[in-house]
């Protein structure tokens, strides 16, 4: 045998209806970087949890470096050198970057000295390329600057083991360049990086080699990326091969359904957010919104859907003006709304599948009647929609919590697809998802444009826009800085990093 | 390893979040929560002298040994009935209303002046007098509800500061109108209400049914039951008990709904101080006949444990209710007079404990 940094045989995790694990074997070799690649709930981040000390498996055994080991609390596996970076940090935003990266360790052990530590936390992010500043506070950084806090404080406790869940899913493209720099940086000297994700070219591009589950079981275990494809990694995941192209029909746009003039709106920090906006969605029509997050694109779907204040302009839905009036206008007008944050928006996360179906259509028949809500009627209309989606849940009375993301968005989707939309505003509505379920979302998108509904898509894939969308407009600093119709890739990135100039030209 | 902790048992420990919670397991542990307190409130007990089986027999008896001491308990049971379903109804929304105590003497005070003012003249009939007072005290409390509930809404005020601050307004409210207003004779207390003003008793049918003799009970104990009746119908089968259950999970998923925020938080917060003020409307009408200092042994602040307690179940508040109004009126009979709080405050605190063991699970394995 080989040089096993982590040997994972057997493992066995339940959960109530749920067997997430099931005989699983898992092999790391020292200074690899190896990818765990799985569909949303095949079994991955559980697998990684068990190994982290998070969960204890019913079966199976672990050992490191050769020795068998039995980890009780996330504690007793760092001190073997195995930590785990979740996808939610665990920072306090009030605290400096050394401080967080202290917390919880017995030193120092009285006296602060925090500016030396301070040093060592610099050269430490040096040596593995982490640019942070340790005297600055957690919410002072971006999300990748936080990421790059959390890998600190592995580093700084010694791990040698390195389990980092979907860590390029709340990054930015240059940031993943940096994380991928540091994780191989991390590989050369001997440390051994977990990687768990869903995206395929991701894994393609980082791993070195790749074990893919599917439903709790390992179809293929520790294979070289040099060795595979794309296309098989999908089939491994998926089960059966999936189909990259959506025949999407030509179709001649209607009439103007959504149209902004002027629009300006501030951000959540009372800075400018959209800068005189103006836009058209026709009937029958995709026009999908590409730009790098945090450009816009939120403010601009909350003016539409009467959650943010529209400082001037006009948002004309249908010809009405619904600029700062309530969401309920908007839902009564027909507009639909996939938010981007599926959690904190789109859900109550303690109600049941059932209460987060009926968010927008409580209000009337067959729901209510009078003042009252009709619960059977409304378990009825989840039920329908449970399996007309495939949602997989236990049941409707099953908390929206416990569904995995891909269902909690086909959830939402339901929800607001139902509800046969004249506009569907539809933010980022495959992000997170695994490939299987990005497939069921975009065709659904579809459905509706056939349906002659309006769409207006943002979503950072462009390859997901391309293939859903009849136009696509670019947005940067809150301004539509330009508009394509052929998928011009090279045009479309200039846009979105700030060239309008260039593009126009 | 170096951090496990065998403790040399054979066995292990751990605990692990929960993923699913079976429909059993909450009263269950609310159960188990009463008797772990019960079972710490007898090693107290027994550290101040006390006998704890004797003690709790007692207790038992004192409270529903009889037709006499039950309709007792469930005199003190029906303010409490109120005052809990008042805080289940905001908490159900996250609304900490902790100001039911001065709800309730509101509530008090404004059925007793529309009697003492002489809004309601002695010749009024009682049904239609005791009505006007349950509006009058239904009022009150919803306005010492508004207050907290338009800062919230408008200027985000934090409503646990409010509510606790407004009782002692509430309180000293009272005070001034019962020595320097309505004070008979000089004395904490205004005159006796006349008895159109009284709400009926058990022991009114004794002619007719020699067995209701004695019997204390009020109709106050019908209209709580009533308002429990409403209440549930509130949260679980009104478009509005939706919207208190969304708005209390997730605000914003609540206003992507298109949920008013701020007219439903004003809204709960009246409806809850409404509860609490019929509640001292009740204790005025069915107990005290009169206004005085001190109406409430503190029926606000129980309140806040029965709501937590019953779960924010309405049904079960009148449970609850029941349970700790035996407990209270027993408290008198026990010495030190202090050990039936104690017993309350280990409920409350056991019970918070426990939710604990509703979000994660405890495991034990074996050692091989």
């Amino acid at each position: 045998m080989t040089n096993l940094a982590v040997e994972m045989r057997g493992i066995v995790k339940r959960f109530p209806g749920v067997l997430a694990n099931d005989h699983v074997d898992f092999e790391l070799r020292a200074g690899e970087i190896h990818a765990v690649l799985g569909e949303n709930g095949a079994g991955k981040s559980t697998l990684m949890s068990v190994l982290a000390g998070l969960y204890k498996a019913e079966a199976g055994t672990i050992s490191v470096n050769g020795q068998s080991v039995n980890f009780n609390s996330p504690r007793d596996a760092i001190a073997r050198g195995i930590g785990m970076i979740h996808q939610h940090f665990t920072l306090i935003a009030s605290q400096t970057v050394t401080e967080n990266i202290l917390l919880g360790l017995d030193e120092p052990r009285f006296f602060l000295r925090l500016s030396e530590y301070d040093q060592r936390m610099a050269t430490l992010g040096e040596r593995f390329g982490l640019r942070v500043t340790p005297q600055a506070k957690v919410w002072q950084l971006s999300v990748g600057e936080q990421q790059r806090v959390e890998i600190l404080k592995m580093l700084y406790r010694g791990v040698q083991v390195l389990i980092m869940d979907e860590p390029t899913a709340v990054l930015a493209p240059q940031e993943i360049e940096g994380l991928i720099q540091t994780l191989r940086a991390m590989a050369s000297e001997g440390k051994s990086i977990i990687f768990i994700s869903h995206k395929l070219n991701e894994v393609m591009n980082v791993a070195d080699r790749v074990t893919v589950l599917r439903q709790g079981k390992v179809t293929a275990a520790g294979v070289q990326t040099a060795e595979t494809s794309i296309p098989e990694l999908a089939r491994l995941m998926v089960g059966r091969s999936v189909v990259f192209n959506l025949d999407k029909k030509p179709q001649a746009p209607g009439e103007i359904v959504l149209q902004l003039e002027n629009v300006s709106a501030h951000n959540d920090k009372g800075l400018s957010a959209l800068k005189n906006l103006s836009l058209t969605v026709r009937a029958g029509e995709v026009v999908g919104v590409a730009g790098v997050a945090g450009n816009g694109q939120r403010e601009l779907a909350e003016v539409i859907t009467g959650l943010r204040p529209c400082l001037s302009g006009r948002v004309l839905v249908n010809g009405e003006n619904v600029a700062n009036r309530s969401p309920l206008t908007a839902i009564r007008k027909g507009v639909a709304h996939v938010p981007e944050d599926r959690n904190h928006v789109g859900s109550a996360p303690n109600l049941s599948l059932t209460d987060n179906m009926i968010m927008k259509s409580y209000r009337s028949s067959p729901l209510a009647t009078g003042w009252s809500l009709n619960y059977a009627a409304a378990r009825q209309r989840a039920e329908t929609l449970k399996t007309d989606y495939a949602i997989i849940a236990p049941s409707v009375e099953t908390q929206a919590r416990l569904l995995s993301g891909g269902n909690l968005q086909r959830a939402i989707l339901a929800r607001e697809l139902s509800a046969q939309p004249r506009l569907l505003i539809a933010m980022q509505p495959t992000r997170g998802l695994d490939v299987g379920a990005i497939e069921g979302v975009q065709r659904l998108l579809l459905t509706q444009r056939e349906a002659g509904a309006a769409i207006l898509l943002s979503s950072e894939e462009l390859e997901e826009l391309f293939a859903l969308s009849d136009r696509i407009v670019v947005i940067y600093e809150g301004e539509i800085v330009g508009e394509v119709t052929d998928h011009d890739v090279e045009k479309i990135g200039l846009m979105m990093t700030g060239g309008r100039q260039k593009a126009k030209e | 390893m170096t951090t496990q902790k065998t403790l040399g048992l054979p066995f292990r420990i751990w605990i692990e979040p929960r993923l699913s919670v079976p429909a059993w397991l909450s009263p269950a542990i609310s159960v188990g929560a009463i008797i772990v307190a019960l079972l710490l409130g007898g090693v107290v007990i027994a550290l101040v002298g006390g006998d704890p089986i004797a003690t709790y027999w007692h207790i038992g008896k004192a409270a529903f040994g009889n037709l006499g001491v039950f309709s007792d308990t469930l005199v003190m049971a029906t303010p409490l009935i109120f005052v809990g379903l008042a805080c289940s109804l905001a908490f159900r929304m996250k609304l900490w209303n902790i100001g039911a105590e001065g709800q309730f003497y509101m509530g008090a005070l404004g059925a007793s002046a529309v009697i003492l003012s002489g809004l309601v003249p002695e010749s009024t009939p009682r049904p239609l007098t005791l009505f006007v007072m349950a509006i009058a005290g239904l009022l009150s409390g919803a306005a010492w509800g508004f207050l907290p509930g338009f800062l919230k809404a408008r200027l985000k005020v934090n409503e646990i500061i409010t509510t606790l601050m407004l009782n002692y307004i509430a309180i000293a409210l009272v005070n001034f109108f019962v020595f320097a207003v309505w004070s008979e004779g000089g004395f904490q207390m205004s005159k006796t209400f006349p008895r159109t003003a009284w709400f009926p008793r058990l022991s009114d049918l004794s002619q007719q049914f020699p067995a209701l003799r004695g019997l204390t009970t009020h109709l106050g104990l019908g209209l709580a039951i009533l308002a429990v009746g409403v209440v549930w119908y509130i949260l679980y089968r009104s478009r509005w008990g939706y919207e208190i259950r969304l708005l209390g999970d997730n605000p914003r998923a609540a206003e992507y709904a298109g949920i008013n925020i701020v007219s439903n938080t004003v809204l709960v917060m009246m409806t809850s101080g409404a509860l609490a003020g019929l509640a001292g409307m009740s204790e005025i009408a069915g107990v005290v006949h009169r206004l005085q200092t001190s109406i409430s042994p503190g029926f606000g602040f129980t309140g806040i444990i029965i709501a937590w307690l019953a779960k924010l179940n309405p049904v079960a508040v009148i449970i609850v209710s029941i349970l700790f109004g035996g407990l209270i009126l027993a408290g008198r009979e026990i010495q030190p007079a202090g050990v039936p709080r104690l017993i309350q405050g280990i409920i409350l605190f056991m019970l918070i404990a426990s939710d604990v063991l509703l979000r994660y699970q405890v495991k034990i394995e074996r050692v091989k």
